[in-house]
């Protein structure tokens, strides 16, 4: 059962001089087993957007159901179609606050009421899916970490919950392009093991290319473009271009030798497309 | 929301009292409050009455805000008020209940007491609705200088008081996220004792208290790659200069000083 979004609206400071409307009318339906990349430049309403979908903010016209329960209810099946979407903020290390990094993963499932071996259990499997050892990093310190551990004991405290969707703002901000593997394969390997929806926000289109089942590309409050990345990044770059987004390096690349007379597809793999250069040149030799 | 609040009292414009100089301002007030203290008769009430209407017209400020500013005080003009009116000495008793008597004197002192709170109120209120916390500042060190040599160390107060007012909307940005962030977790902050409520207050607090050093620190390391060390020789991108306004409202302060001495002793009104 999906996340629906109906007639959504949203703004800030509504009332004052500072009035500034975040969402226009959005909706929007998400399905268990989608992975999906939503980019749009800063202010485009994007981190307003991945909000409602957690019940963080309420929505000011319009309605967001998880699973056919409308989030802006007050009741306890409200509170755990809540606890059912997890939500990693960006740099979610600076809310870090326990003094293990077992007791700090904890938090969430002992706030979903299970009980103490339940919570033992949803830390282990959560710090086995961070790939942190148990017996090395339970009762250490989570202040005297590397950024990338911290950042992965932050996503394991909200892995930890078993969230059946999971909101990921730009997991991979401030990391080195190792650490940023390591996350991605960690998140793909959970997102293939467990077939939740994951729901990314990024401003790095190659991790929108390489992921994502589908992208939203947001602007003014709005989802102006809404499918599969590959047919977005190959039609409509203009669109894209026009709300200061980028196609990926790779596709500018197979463009690029398409306008020289090249035989080659777009494709989001750049192994896939070094395959199709060597079979051109392999080509023209034997000619 | 968080932080949908509006900080400080700042009301932005661009009448005669928004345009003086924040110096003038500041010395304007103390004047004023020291004028307060001169008026004796109803008469001289009435004319501090007049004149702090005037500067609420002359700052074009919605006049019902001016007049809210006196509310978050108002238990303590009310207590002013009976206090007086039933402490006072006088012979012309109005109303008597057993111990308590309301005399016409301690009336009258009553409500001479409470309007001089009122002003006082009303007139601090318009220093900070026109003027800018950072232009307040700036002022205030520039007042504060010339006691630099029995050592009050007026940059590093003024420096402080930027600081910290630079960085509130800051942390309340901060404070918002990482209250979502625990509410995703499934945080409860309004239910249980009040002890467990505190205790549920710490994965707030100390994430909060985390960025608050780390800024502090990442702050410190960037005045001093630009080579800042304090307020010896620094010159600044806005320096405060008196223009003839100031000067006018200086002397109109003090010609209210003397307006109101003069009622006093000379004419004995």
């Amino acid at each position: 059962m999906p996340i629906s979004l109906e007639h959504v609206s949203f703004t800030y400071m509504k009332g004052t001089p500072f009035e500034k409307t975040a969402l226009h009318d959005v909706n929007l339906q998400i399905e268990k087993g989608e992975f999906v990349a939503v980019i749009g430049h800063t202010g485009s309403g994007k981190s307003t957007l991945v909000q409602h979908l957690s019940g963080l903010l309420h929505p000011q016209k319009g309605s967001v159901c998880v699973d056919g329960v409308n989030l802006n209810a007050k009741n306890a099946a409200a509170k755990k179609a809540r606890n059912s979407v997890g939500m990693v903020f960006q740099y979610p290390e600076h809310q870090i606050f326990a003094e293990t990094v077992y007791e700090d993963i904890a938090f969430g499932p002992r706030n979903k009421g299970l009980t103490p071996e339940g919570t033992d259990r949803a830390v282990k499997d959560a710090m086995a899916f961070a790939g942190l050892d148990f017996e090395t990093f339970a009762q250490r310190s989570p202040f005297r970490l590397s950024g990338g551990q911290m950042r992965r004991v932050a996503i394991a405290g909200v892995v930890a919950m078993e969230p059946d969707y999971l909101i990921l703002d730009e997991p991979s901000a401030g990391l080195d392009p190792r650490a940023r593997d390591e996350i991605f394969k960690e998140i793909m390997a959970l997102y293939r093991k467990r077939g939740i929806a994951v729901i990314l926000v990024t401003h790095n289109m190659e991790e929108a290319a390489r992921y994502a089942t589908r992208l939203l590309v947001v602007s003014d409050g709005r989802i102006i473009l809404d499918g599969v990345p590959h047919e977005i990044f190959t039609n409509h770059k203009e669109e894209l271009l026009k709300v200061s987004m980028d196609v990926p390096p790779v596709y500018k690349l197979a463009e690029c030798l398409q306008e020289h007379g090249l035989n080659v597809k777009s494709t989001p793999e750049l192994a896939d497309l070094e395959r199709q250069i060597l079979k051109v040149r392999r080509s023209r030799h034997a000619d | 929301m968080l932080t949908d609040i509006t900080l400080g009292q700042y009301y932005p414009g661009s009448s005669v009292i928004h345009g003086l100089d924040p110096r003038a301002k500041i010395l304007a007030t103390l004047l004023f409050i020291a004028a307060i203290f001169f008026a004796e008769s109803m008469l001289s009430y009435g004319v501090l009455a007049l004149f702090v209407a005037a500067v609420i017209l002359l700052s074009r400020l919605p006049v019902l805000m001016v007049l809210r500013s006196v509310k978050p005080l108002w238990i303590i003009i009310l207590l002013t008020l009976f206090i007086h009116a039933f402490t006072g000495e006088g012979s012309n008793v109005l109303y008597q209940y057993g111990f308590f008597r309301l005399t016409e004197e301690g009336l009258i002192m009553g409500i001479k007491m409470s309007l001089r709170l009122v002003f006082l109120l009303l007139i601090s209120s318009i220093l900070t609705f026109t003027t800018s916390p950072i232009v307040l500042t700036d002022g205030i060190e520039s007042l504060l200088r010339p006691f630099k040599c029995i050592g009050v160390p007026a940059h590093e107060l003024a420096m402080m008081m930027t600081i910290a007012l630079r960085f509130i909307p800051t942390l309340i940005e901060e404070t918002d996220r990482i209250i979502k962030a625990q509410t995703a977790r499934g945080a409860d902050f309004d239910s249980g004792s009040l002890l467990q409520r505190a205790k549920n207050m710490l994965p707030i607090l100390i994430p909060l208290f985390i960025s608050a050093f780390r800024r502090a620190d990442e702050l410190a390391i960037a005045m001093e790659a630009r080579c800042y060390r304090g307020g010896e020789g620094r010159t600044r991108m806005h320096e405060l200069v008196y223009k003839t306004g100031d000067f006018i409202a200086l002397a109109i302060i003090v010609l209210l000083i003397a307006v109101l001495a003069v009622m006093r002793w000379g004419l004995g009104l």
